[in-house]
């Protein structure tokens, strides 16, 4: 904070303008401005169009939702990641999920392992289609952000249709799934698969060869490796940079062993590599998509652990047992064994990690989330400084970070 | 006397057509890149949003301007003034058709007939630049002032490729009035071929053509040349702290400077007002056109989905105009009394003039639904290593052209 202050009185302006030299102009860039993609305040120092120097304020979303975490039972910080990064629901809530059902030590049956595959990899997409509409209109490509919007309204109604939500879907519980997948669905993933192929195809035509786009972003955002290491940067940035770390590949979770994917990288470094690096990512999720789809196993949807578990509503009433299930776990949540756990995902941002500890009551002891958006977000600096104003807004949306993400 | 009241009618005349086109203009805009981006654009106010801008108008007029602290009073004022009468003044020069004789005053179809026209236009857009400048500066505000200096330079470099993109017409017309040079481009090559500037043979003026619409974009601060309001970046670059009515006149300038630039294309580069066709089909263009359009208005208004209640009214309507017009055109065909015939008679040229400044105002539609936004220095290294050096040897091309066919 102080830091900022100093800098938004900015003594070197004043001694500049006495000695007669030329001067340093301090730019506050947000936390209203059409480009900080939520409510991120930076400001700027520039030399003429140049900055030299950038700091960057967060916080203004800060909602406490891990300390919130700890007056929830364990089912209900559920909706509560939903809220974090709200461009990939399903991401936090598998991230979750999966940390909580560690300390359980719970086996998750393989349909639900499967369905939850598919629609993060369906929630990869959506996040993608919006960084990608968003970033579009950063370099003044207006078009390109309605039919990523377009495509992303298709995802939504999917999830609607899922579960009952178009954003805030907590779909995934503990043990499984809320619901089994919906009457219908198959109909509607084979779909959407063979529309998404040609959709994203357009996109890439409008963009891809494009020589302003190009002029706009190749080159632009360059920052070294080590850096991004130093600073804590995952996910489609590291992989732009040649760096093959993918969650999925490195630590498999909920059974992503079992498809077969690649992980694309580039080695360029710059907005443009992971522009197409996000692309490409969206093909390969597709493909997983349809793997997915195809090996879908039949079965329970939930695990077999009545005491984690909601039983089903028919056997609420007519049997006792699962009705005193159903009443301890609505009204006072399910115990967790002592203990803590740490579970990595891999998010559409990066690297997407809960920490949950235990003290054997109902309700979480602390939940910790590494976010991507945070991580990635550490670059900012080293990637600004030296470059046009203009291009700092394409590298800003080339670290594809969401505020709530970021704030928690 | 009689000059003067005829100018002040034709001023007027000219000044209301105008207004109200940069207004549709917009409504135009906002409606075809809604289309373009899977939208619908304005359709609330009046049947199709048709009402829009005169809503837009009242909004913005009705509004409480705002006036920052400390900022130069008399600048900050006197940038819109400018932009606007600038703008308008610049039209003056502009002929929209050939003369006229309408109850025995003859007359020319266009404000005043100057024989520099040309310059009289490049020294305004010359002008127009402290405009923006001004407005940038005046207004104490960083990113109006980042956006008026981008502005500044973007204008003056781009000044440049354009007056010798402008220069290669003028050699071949040999004028620098824009009636002459429109008059140059009258007839065809081999019957077919209109004698346009663009077909001009042995060397088509292609390049020269691009060269100035290219300049024309970044004059009009257009997409993807509109960086000094580059929304992303500058947030609204050098008009971000103006509001009401000063903003509605920058707002104003740059689509009347839009109308400017494509009647000046249309002038230098595609004819002018001459027909892409020889008579006497180029008289029946325009009435198969109307009457199409009208066939296809009422189509859809009696086929109207039942979404859009109002396409049943409105099309029918703007279809009977069609009709109108159709029928207007179609009297050139028929034997009438003097004045009317030379009204029917100048019609046409009028018409073929506003098709092509049409055209060109949807390629600049067009080109804001497609491309992205250059970067300041991009758009400079453009601007001085490809477009200048481009506009010279195209110039000295046509030149030697000149010197060996006449």
């Amino acid at each position: 904070m102080a830091d900022i202050d100093t800098l938004t009185e900015n003594a070197g302006e004043t001694a500049a303008a006495e000695a007669g030299t030329t001067r340093k102009m301090t730019l506050n860039m947000g936390p209203q401005h059409p480009s900080t993609h939520g409510v991120l305040r930076i400001v700027l120092e520039l030399d003429g169009e140049t900055i030299t120097r950038a700091k960057p304020e967060i916080g203004f979303l800060h909602t406490g939702i891990e300390k919130q975490a700890e007056t929830r039972t364990w089912q209900q910080v559920v909706p509560l990641t939903d809220r974090t990064d709200y461009l990939a629901n399903l991401s936090n809530n598998l991230g979750y999920v999966l940390a909580v059902e560690k300390l359980l030590q719970m086996e998750v049956p393989p349909r639900a392992q499967f369905m939850r595959v598919m629609l993060t990899e369906i929630t990869r997409i959506n996040s993608h289609l919006v960084w990608l509409g968003t970033s579009a209109l950063d370099v003044g490509a207006m078009s390109v952000f309605f039919y990523c919007f377009r495509e992303r309204e298709e995802i939504l109604r999917l999830f609607e249709f899922f579960s009952g939500q178009r954003l805030m879907t907590s779909y995934f519980r503990i043990g499984g799934l809320a619901l089994d997948a919906p009457r219908g669905w198959r109909k509607w993933i084979e779909k959407f698969l063979d529309v998404m192929p040609s959709r994203i195809d357009m996109l890439e035509g409008l963009l891809t060869e494009n020589i302003i786009f190009k002029q706009r972003t190749q080159g632009v955002g360059y920052i070294s490796l080590d850096d991004m290491l130093d600073l804590s940067v995952t996910g489609p940035m590291l992989r732009a940079a040649g760096l093959k770390v993918d969650a999925r590949k490195d630590y498999p979770y909920s059974s992503y062993d079992k498809f077969q994917f690649e992980v694309p990288t580039r080695t360029e470094n710059d907005v443009y590599a992971r522009y197409l690096v996000r692309m490409a990512e969206m093909r390969e999720s597709l493909k997983i998509i349809r793997q997915a789809l195809d090996g879908m196993p039949e079965g329970p949807y939930t695990a077999d652990a009545q005491n984690v578990v909601l039983p089903d509503r028919e056997k609420m009433k007519t049997q006792m047992e699962a009705l005193i299930y159903h009443f301890k776990i609505v009204s006072e949540g399910f115990r967790v064994p002592p203990g803590e756990a740490y579970q990595v995902v891999e998010s559409p941002r990066g690297e997407l990690a809960y920490y949950v500890v235990s003290d054997g009551t109902s309700k979480p002891y602390r939940v910790f989330m590494r976010t991507p958006s945070f991580g990635n977000l550490q670059a900012l600096e080293t990637m600004f400084v030296g470059f046009p104003i203009a291009d700092s807004i394409a590298s800003l949306g080339s670290m594809d970070f969401v505020l709530g993400d970021t704030d928690r | 006397m009689e000059f003067i009241i005829i100018s002040l009618v034709k001023a007027a005349l000219v000044a209301a057509v105008l207004l109200t086109l940069a207004a549709y203009l917009v409504w135009i805009e906002r409606k075809v890149l809604a289309h373009i981006q899977l939208r619908v654009g304005p359709y609330r106010v009046g049947p199709n949003g048709l009402l829009q801008p005169l809503a837009d108008l009242v909004k913005l007029v009705t509004k409480e301007g705002v006036m920052p602290a400390q900022v130069n009073r008399f600048y900050y004022l006197l940038a819109p003034f400018l932009a606007v009468a600038l703008a308008l003044v610049s039209i003056s020069v502009i002929p929209f058709g050939t003369e006229i004789e309408v109850f025995g005053i003859k007359t020319y179809m266009g404000l005043a007939d100057v024989n520099i026209g040309l310059l009289v236009i490049l020294a305004i857009s010359a002008v127009s630049v402290y405009a923006i400048a001004l407005g940038g500066w005046a207004s104490n505000n960083k990113y109006a002032l980042l956006g008026g200096l981008r502005s500044a330079a973007q204008m003056i470099s781009y000044e440049l490729p354009m007056s010798l993109a402008i220069a290669s017409p003028l050699l071949l017309a040999n004028t620098l009035s824009l009636r002459e040079v429109a008059e140059a481009q009258a007839g065809f090559y081999f019957g077919f071929l209109p004698r346009w500037h663009i077909f001009q043979m042995p060397m088509p003026q292609l390049i020269a053509f691009a060269v100035f619409l290219v300049a024309g974009f970044a004059e009009t601060n257009r997409v993807p040349f509109d960086l000094p309001e580059a929304e992303n970046e500058l947030v609204a670059g050098f008009h971000t702290e103006y509001s009401s009515t000063c903003f509605a006149a920058f707002f104003t300038a740059e689509y009347v400077n839009m109308v400017t630039i494509s009647a000046l294309a249309t002038h230098l580069f595609l004819g002018g007002w001459n027909p892409i066709v020889p008579e006497p089909v180029a008289g029946l263009v325009p009435v198969f056109l109307f009457l199409a359009a009208a066939a296809a208005l009422f189509f859809h208004g009696l086929n109207s989905v039942s979404t859009r209640p109002w396409d049943k009214y409105s099309f029918p309507v703007v279809g009977v105009v069609a009709l109108g017009l159709a029928g207007i055109f179609a009297l050139a065909f028929l034997p009438l009394p003097g004045p009317l015939a030379s009204i029917a008679a100048a019609l046409h040229p009028l018409f073929w003039f506003c098709a092509k400044v049409g055209v060109i105002l949807f390629l600049f539609i067009w080109v804001r639904g497609t491309l992205p936004r250059f970067r300041f220095d991009q758009l400079m290294k453009f601007a001085w290593t490809f477009l200048f050096p481009v506009a010279i040897v195209q110039l000295l091309a046509t030149a030697l052209m000149v010197a060996l066919v006449k």
